[in-house]
């Protein structure tokens, strides 16, 4: 899988860095997302997955690859 | 705000809806005869918002007074018009019946889009979440106290009641909160009624709608006022200071010297947007289940397990409760608690092929586009499974699942939102059952104000369930 943050669209609320702290970091300048690992290890699934549906401002998604 | 020669002719490519109510006519009050569609969004503006995209498609327009507003639907217009940036598309300009509401002596130095990012910062900050949730709980759990085994309740009044504290206690602080009665909520309501369309024409209009809103306006002053008053005069009491833990905003505010018509409009936007959209969502949520029983059985499960182990409302309302929240989801889907979303165009818009010139109003509609049959099949009917793995339909349609908006305005408080009704709804369906007190299909929005509230009567029956 392929993580990706749409920083256009985040607004800064960093709830994904509760769910899954090594994938997702903070740029506190700009009050956006990192994404620190765009491809995790699948043991890492089910937190990415909470983490893209609650997110508050709907600015995460994976995109799953071959 | 007029149209120049040459933003009509940049507008001629968008054709503009049918007119279906003689803007003439004998029933349309004068202050709004001939503005265009004006009097038929007063009375039935659904109707109006679906008919735009069933004669014009992605991107047509109506007219208010001398304003064209462009009305996009489907997902590519939804998502030009929700990033493009505040400089472009500016909110403020938009919601003329918002001005009076705030107070039109009161001047923010803040934009929508700052006041967004404070109230985001200050009061909606996930570690601030668990604070929330308990004060939620305890809440409801002080609205319920004195219910008894079985009785009615008015859903308007009761959750338009509920949401005045939560918001007040969880957005300014409990001291505030806690010099509130049922009588805050019965003026808030009138003035959130006072969102009458004729704003567009004249926010300030001599008719008896605004006259209301204004007078409920200055009963809120002096409310506030009196909280004051008597703020400071404890103050004085304990030698010139409230002591740090029972300080909440008023004192802040107290403080920076700002007076009862000020510190008014401040709480008033502090809650504006988080009450009747809470209330309503809480209402048609609890109308949706009686309406589709089994989905109400599957929650009320749902919850009873959860619950089995004696844990905290305030730690699993943050947390995942799958049924619950699909229902909700498609609550909201069906009943977004605002139907438009305005800006207005401030410089040179591009938009699919079309310039918009500046001055233009250009709107989204969550309640159009939550319904395309395309991306939400049998988009009229309410079905939470919608939500769940792997259909996911709020994710797979970014920019048509919309009744929190969406892209960097999408609503700041759309987690405390599902947070406070997952903590409303495991409090009251744990304890009681719910019947309907009338027929299913008479309950319905009254949408003759900008601001949608539920129609009375709307009332329920509520037993207590055996064994709580």
């Amino acid at each position: 899988m392929k993580v990706v943050a749409d920083t256009g669209v985040c607004q800064g609320h960093q709830l994904c860095q509760g769910e899954a702290p090594t994938v997702f970091g903070f740029d506190e300048d700009a009050d956006v997302v990192v994404v620190l690992d765009e491809h995790p290890d699948a043991s890492l699934r089910p937190a990415v997955v909470t983490a893209v549906k609650y997110c508050p401002a709907f600015a995460l998604s994976i995109e799953e690859e071959d | 705000m007029t149209t120049s020669p040459t933003s009509a002719a940049t507008l001629a490519g968008i054709r503009e809806v049918s007119t279906v109510v003689d803007d003439h006519g004998e029933q349309v009050p004068q202050i709004i005869r001939g503005t265009g569609h004006l009097p038929e969004m007063r009375v039935d503006p659904i109707a109006l918002f679906h008919r735009v995209r069933e004669e014009c498609g992605d991107v047509g327009r109506f007219r208010l007074a001398d304003s064209d507003v462009v009305l996009v639907t489907g997902a590519e217009a939804n998502e030009a018009f929700f990033r493009a940036p505040e400089e472009v598309l500016d909110q403020a300009a938009a919601y003329p019946f918002m001005t009076p509401i705030f107070g039109k002596g009161v001047v923010f130095d803040a934009s929508p889009e700052e006041r967004q990012q404070m109230l985001k910062n200050q009061a909606l900050r996930g570690d601030m979440m668990r604070g929330h949730a308990a004060t939620i709980e305890a809440e409801i759990r002080r609205m319920v106290a004195d219910w008894g085994d079985e009785g009615e309740i008015d859903l308007l009044d009761f959750f338009a009641e509920l949401t005045i504290y939560t918001t007040s206690s969880c957005l300014i602080g409990k001291p505030f909160r806690d010099q509130l009665d049922g009588s805050f909520a019965e003026i808030y309501h009138r003035l959130e009624h006072g969102t009458d369309a004729i704003a567009y024409v004249d926010a300030y209009a001599d008719i008896e709608n605004f006259r209301i809103r204004d007078t409920a306006r200055e009963e809120l002053v002096e409310k506030v006022q009196a909280i004051i008053a008597a703020r400071v005069e404890k103050a004085e009491s304990l030698g010139g200071e409230i002591p740090k833990e029972d300080r909440d905003l008023l004192d802040v505010l107290i403080a920076v010297g700002y007076d009862a018509e000020m510190v008014t409009g401040i709480f008033i936007s502090m809650m504006f947007a988080g009450h009747h959209t809470s209330s309503g969502t809480a209402s048609w949520a609890m109308i949706e289940m009686m309406r589709n029983p089994s989905v109400m059985d599957e929650v009320v499960a749902e919850l009873d397990e959860l619950y089995a182990d004696g844990s905290e409302v305030s730690f699993q309302a943050l947390r995942s409760i799958p049924m619950l929240e699909a229902t909700l989801k498609e609550t909201l889907r069906l009943h977004p608690p605002l139907i438009i979303l305005m800006r207005l165009v401030q410089s040179d818009f591009e938009l699919l092929g079309h310039t918009l010139p500046a001055g233009t109003l250009i709107a989204a509609s969550p309640r159009v586009s939550n319904r395309i049959e395309e991306d939400f099949p049998r988009a009229e009917s309410f079905d939470p499974s919608r939500y769940i793995d792997p259909r996911q339909e709020d994710l797979q349609n970014r920019w048509t699942w919309i009744p929190f908006g969406a892209g960097k305005h999408r609503c700041v408080g759309n987690a405390f939102a599902m947070m406070q009704m997952k903590a409303i709804f495991s409090v009251i369906l744990r304890d009681f059952e719910f019947a309907p007190a009338q027929p299913l299909d008479s309950y319905a929005d009254d949408f003759t104000k900008m601001v949608i509230q539920l129609q009375q009567p709307c009332r329920v029956t509520y037993r207590r369930r055996s064994g709580r």
